[in-house]
């Protein structure tokens, strides 16, 4: 096991706790938009579908990463404008 | 320099986004929180284009391009009763990216160690059931499956052939490095069937919990991907989501007294082994016509409103806003009840409403209003059915037994909007329709509310 995967290993656990400890916050009336808001942000696959394509022009791995980079951007782009429109409907 | 920076942006992305997670934690803050988590994802985007690697700017451009410009439509277009569907799109989307990300790393011409190859395993396998699995549960709820569980004799069996299989392909891979391209796409390729036999014998009524779910998964599946690439960004995003997933997953199982074991693997709602609804003829039911409630209403010091998804399919959430506009004026004090597992998805019968214009601080949970029904004159339940049902609290035989609900049968009077008297979609009689107190009024629940405004002016 090298140093690198361990610190990754680091990241993820303490990232996991991060997330059950701001999210538990959340109230149940903004469950929807927090669902649609997390899932723009598991669009951040966009990073790696950005250098698949960027970096291998030609390639099949180009190819297979132009496609991730139309459903990621669909996730984020879709994603945030629907939480946004959501969240400006809740008034007091 | 460049090393340097780019690392860095993706650690004020990361912190972007757990900022704008934590603003959701009011309705007041939450869309500048959304804003929040957008720029976060904008800086990713930046700093990986920054990265000298990337060559082949007019392909990427046309990419963003194409995808932005389909999820803005979706975004715009879609209607409120319709984010369930949405969502599980989009996650079944997201999980797509990781599947193709992970692809992509595999196929590109560089040896490969044991150790990407056995990320890229758990990256596809995630990405891909995420994908068919979301692209089932849209169908279902999108009306293009039938919503009831389909199952077969067998079924957890192949799936657990297939999930082995998944692993021996693996090291088979590991082993013999030339077949190794076939064995991932024969990975994949199983991956998606596996997604697909996981969630059509689910049934409708359980597909808050499947989409939650898979909310869940398509931040793993994000995060998977980080370990087959390698970055942080990805990894602490995905499990931010990951995290978020099963929290609201967990809720959704508690709100109907299941495990998640119990709604993957049961099926409830399907034809086998339940008996048929037996109802005993000597239980009557009162019926009244909307106007002669009128006194009962004028009367109340607060009502309580207990919404379902019946409410919102009928579109009679504005007209519930005028009712309780108008009550509101005479000096009665209007709740509205909204229970965890009200509506399709988590938090959707609270975006109903708020669409409606109705204040969320008149919105009140299970917890909140259940202590509460004691004191109410007036409930007025809407298209809910078995979130009301008081045989979830003492009749052991019923499916719902256990099941957390909201004690309406406790108020003075409690009138139950319907359009007839066919059990909801777990097909389990309610017996507080026959309760002393219980008043039934027949008809389309938009129809009876506005004769009632109509009455009220």
């Amino acid at each position: 096991m090298n140093a690198q995967l361990l610190v990754e290993i680091y990241v993820f656990v303490l990232a996991v706790f991060v997330g059950f400890e701001v999210i538990s916050k959340v109230p149940p009336t903004l469950h929807t938009p927090l669902m649609s808001g997390s899932n723009a942000i598991s669009g951040i696959t966009i990073v790696g579908a950005l250098l698949a394509t960027g970096s291998l022009p030609g390639t099949l791995s180009a190819t297979l990463g132009l496609i991730a980079i139309i459903l990621a951007m669909i996730n984020v782009v879709g994603g945030f404008m629907v939480t946004g429109r959501m969240l400006r409907m809740f008034k007091k | 320099m460049q090393n340097i920076f780019i690392p860095i942006i993706y650690l004020f992305s990361a912190v972007f986004f757990i900022l704008g997670l934590r603003q959701l934690s009011h309705p007041r803050t939450a869309p500048k929180g959304n804003t929040t988590a957008a720029i976060g994802m904008l800086l990713a985007i930046i700093a990986t284009l920054l990265n000298n690697q990337i060559l082949d700017f007019q392909t990427i451009f046309i990419g963003i391009v194409i995808g932005s410009a389909i999820g803005a439509v979706l975004a715009k277009r879609v209607e409120m009763t319709s984010m369930p569907q949405l969502v599980a799109l989009f996650n079944g989307f997201g999980g797509g990216a990781s599947l193709l990300v992970g692809a992509a790393e595999f196929y590109k011409d560089e040896p490969l160690v044991v150790f990407t190859l056995a990320t890229v395993t758990i990256s596809v396998l995630i990405g891909a059931v995420t994908f068919s699995g979301s692209l089932v549960a849209f169908s279902k709820l999108q009306g293009l499956l039938r919503g009831a569980p389909i199952k077969f004799r067998g079924q957890h069996s192949i799936n657990g052939i297939l999930a082995v299989s998944i692993i021996l392909l693996a090291v088979y891979a590991v082993f013999d490095p030339t077949q190794a391209s076939n064995a991932v796409l024969a990975i994949i390729v199983i991956s998606l069937f596996l997604g697909i036999l996981f969630v059509i014998p689910i049934g409708g009524a359980d597909m808050p919990v499947v989409i939650a779910l898979l909310n869940s998964f398509s931040g793993l599946a994000a995060c998977a991907t980080g370990f087959v690439i390698q970055n942080d960004a990805l990894i602490i995003s995905g499990s931010l989501v990951g995290a978020s997933g099963i929290i609201l997953t967990d809720i959704m199982c508690k709100g109907m007294n299941r495990t998640i074991w119990n709604v993957l693997f049961s099926g409830i709602g399907s034809d086998d082994g339940k008996s048929p609804l037996v109802v005993d003829p000597m239980k009557t039911v009162k019926s009244y016509e909307p106007e002669d409630t009128v006194v009962i209403f004028e009367n109340a010091k607060q009502i309580v409103i207990v919404p379902g998804y019946g409410l919102a399919v009928a579109q009679a959430q504005h007209m519930v806003h005028e009712l309780q506009k108008l009550l509101e004026k005479k000096g009665v004090i209007v709740k509205y009840a909204i229970h965890p597992v009200a509506g399709r998805m988590p938090g959707h019968m609270n975006v109903l409403l708020a669409e409606a214009n109705i204040p969320y601080d008149s919105l009140y949970d299970l917890d909140q209003i259940n202590p509460e029904f004691e004191e109410t004159d007036v409930t007025l339940v809407i298209g809910a059915n078995d979130v009301v049902n008081p045989a979830a609290r003492h009749d052991t035989n019923s499916p719902i037994f256990g099941m957390p609900i909201l004690d309406v049968d406790k108020s003075q009077t409690v009138f139950v909007l319907k359009r007839s008297m066919n059990p909801g979609f777990a097909g389990i009689e309610n017996e507080l329709f026959y309760k002393d107190n219980t008043i039934m009024i027949f008809g389309d629940a938009k129809d009876t509310i506005s004769k009632l405004v109509f009455e009220l002016k």
